[in-house]
């Protein structure tokens, strides 16, 4: 068990000392969310109907910001390699540095959600649904991602092919976490339906996520 | 030199193997045998697959062809899951100090036995620090390593973890001559406790207990790498340096 937490750690910290990881993902977050009402207009009440939405754009592209360098810093370093010898599952290891990714990047997101839903005019319940959501799925995100970033992860510029895979299979978490955002603002009957889906394709991305990504990663050294 | 036991016996097998690495075959039906306590150098000359046999053994590339297996090894653990690999890359992270990059490694990597069913004390951090003798960089943060001091303290991972197979990439590679004894003492140590050494260099090592194997390379027209059929024909006889 010691080494899941050693590299839990060590994840964690690296996140954290490279570019100053949390920060740079909620300027980031904070920068889409920003944008969205100047490009709408000062329509109070259109801004605050789709402010789940924009909130939850946001979080999906501050995800992908960092995902590149999930497995590709550890590829160009040899650490990688390294990795896939070490005799532990590297389904785990990919479960565990997803995890720390996480807590390291994800989570700064979702803390900083009910801030900038201020901005796009949601009110009170809204703001408790829509951080309700993103800490239920943005975890898919990073899942889903973190598959992206083992197929790419040979590539020099796998960043922006890492979107392009990633944005089509991020659509149902998107779908199912929005309308159980603004569904459950209008009605509270309506929230648990998609919340309840939207809480399967996270636990279908725990397990399928480090599977695939796992995979991947065994090819990567060919 | 006598191996103690036949019960601890290792032997690393390696049967016909074959490679493709971008559509092309860089090895083909290379057959070799290394025990406990004993080396094996593969030689030849640049491109010729001497890396790419390491990193077939250590389970990185696929083989097209051909079996490899460590007779008296764990059971249920693959070739690659029992060998160390040290190769161009030194799998250090700039921003952790060599203390906590080592750290990491000895507590993430499991250890393999010998084949005698215990896992053998290793060295501590700060002891394998101190034999490389890098001990005094341990709280600096690795990025401000000097090229050689990174190859030492990617040696450093090889002594913290035990494990029976070394497999071995220019081992010798940016290290200044006083380094390259210590690296050669620490391989030989680890013959000599009935480790196994597949070292792939084209500079002479000198090591105890060696066998050599000539990599030459792969031509289209001939299917067998070798020109002989027996396995004595690949290598050169042992060279006996019993101390």
């Amino acid at each position: 068990m010691s080494w899941m937490k050693s590299l839990f750690v060590r994840e964690y910290q690296l996140a954290n000392r490279v570019g100053g990881g949390a920060l740079i993902g909620v300027l980031f977050f904070l920068a889409v969310v920003t944008i969205f009402p100047f490009g709408v207009g000062p329509d109070m009440i259109l801004l605050s109907r789709i402010g789940a939405a924009i909130l939850w754009i946001g979080a999906l592209l501050a995800t992908l910001l960092g995902l590149d360098r999930l497995f590709q810093a550890d590829r160009e370093d040899g650490s990688l390699e390294l990795l896939v010898m070490s005799g532990r599952s590297l389904e785990l290891v990919v479960l565990i540095k997803c995890a720390a990714h996480w807590a390291a990047t994800g989570l700064p997101l979702v803390l900083a959600t009910p801030v900038l839903s201020l901005f796009v005019g949601l009110d009170f319940q809204s703001i408790v649904l829509v951080t309700l959501t993103l800490l239920v799925g943005a975890p898919a995100l990073t899942l889903v991602g973190a598959v992206g970033a083992g197929v790419t992860v040979s590539m020099r510029r796998g960043g922006v092919l890492l979107s392009i895979l990633v944005i089509p299979l991020a659509v149902p978490i998107l779908i199912f976490g929005v309308s159980a955002a603004t569904a459950g603002a209008i009605d509270s009957n309506n929230f648990l339906v998609p919340f309840l889906f939207l809480c399967a394709l996270t636990l279908f991305g725990l397990v399928v996520g480090p599977l695939a990504a796992a995979a991947a990663l065994r090819v990567s050294g060919e | 030199m006598v191996v103690s036991g036949a019960m601890n016996q290792l032997k690393l097998v390696c049967q016909g193997v074959a490679c493709d690495r971008g559509g092309r075959r860089v090895l083909n039906h290379v057959d070799l045998e290394v025990g406990s306590g004993e080396a094996l150098i593969v030689q030849g000359p640049n491109g010729v697959g001497k890396s790419s046999l390491l990193r077939v053994i250590a389970g990185l590339v696929a083989t097209a062809k051909g079996s490899i297996t460590l007779e008296g090894g764990m059971a249920e653990r693959s070739v690659a899951e029992q060998s160390h690999y040290f190769g161009h890359l030194d799998a250090l992270k700039p921003l952790q100090t060599v203390l906590e990059n080592l750290s990491f490694w000895r507590s993430f990597f499991e250890p393999a036995d010998f084949g005698d069913g215990k896992v053998r004390e290793s060295m501590s951090e700060l002891e394998a620090l101190d034999t490389l003798g890098i001990a005094h960089t341990a709280s600096l943060p690795a990025g401000y390593l000097s090229a050689g001091q990174r190859r030492r303290l990617s040696v450093a991972r090889l002594l913290v973890v035990p494990r029976p197979i070394w497999l071995l990439d220019e081992p010798t590679s940016a290290l200044d001559k006083a380094s390259e004894e210590v690296l050669l003492g620490l391989i030989a140590d680890h013959i000599h406790a009935g480790g196994l050494v597949v070292a792939a260099t084209h500079l002479p090592l000198n090591l105890p207990n060696t066998k050599f194997l000539n990599l030459s390379p792969v031509t289209t027209e001939s299917e067998h790498m070798f020109a002989g059929d027996d396995l004595d024909d690949y290598f050169d006889e042992p060279e006996q340096d019993e101390d």
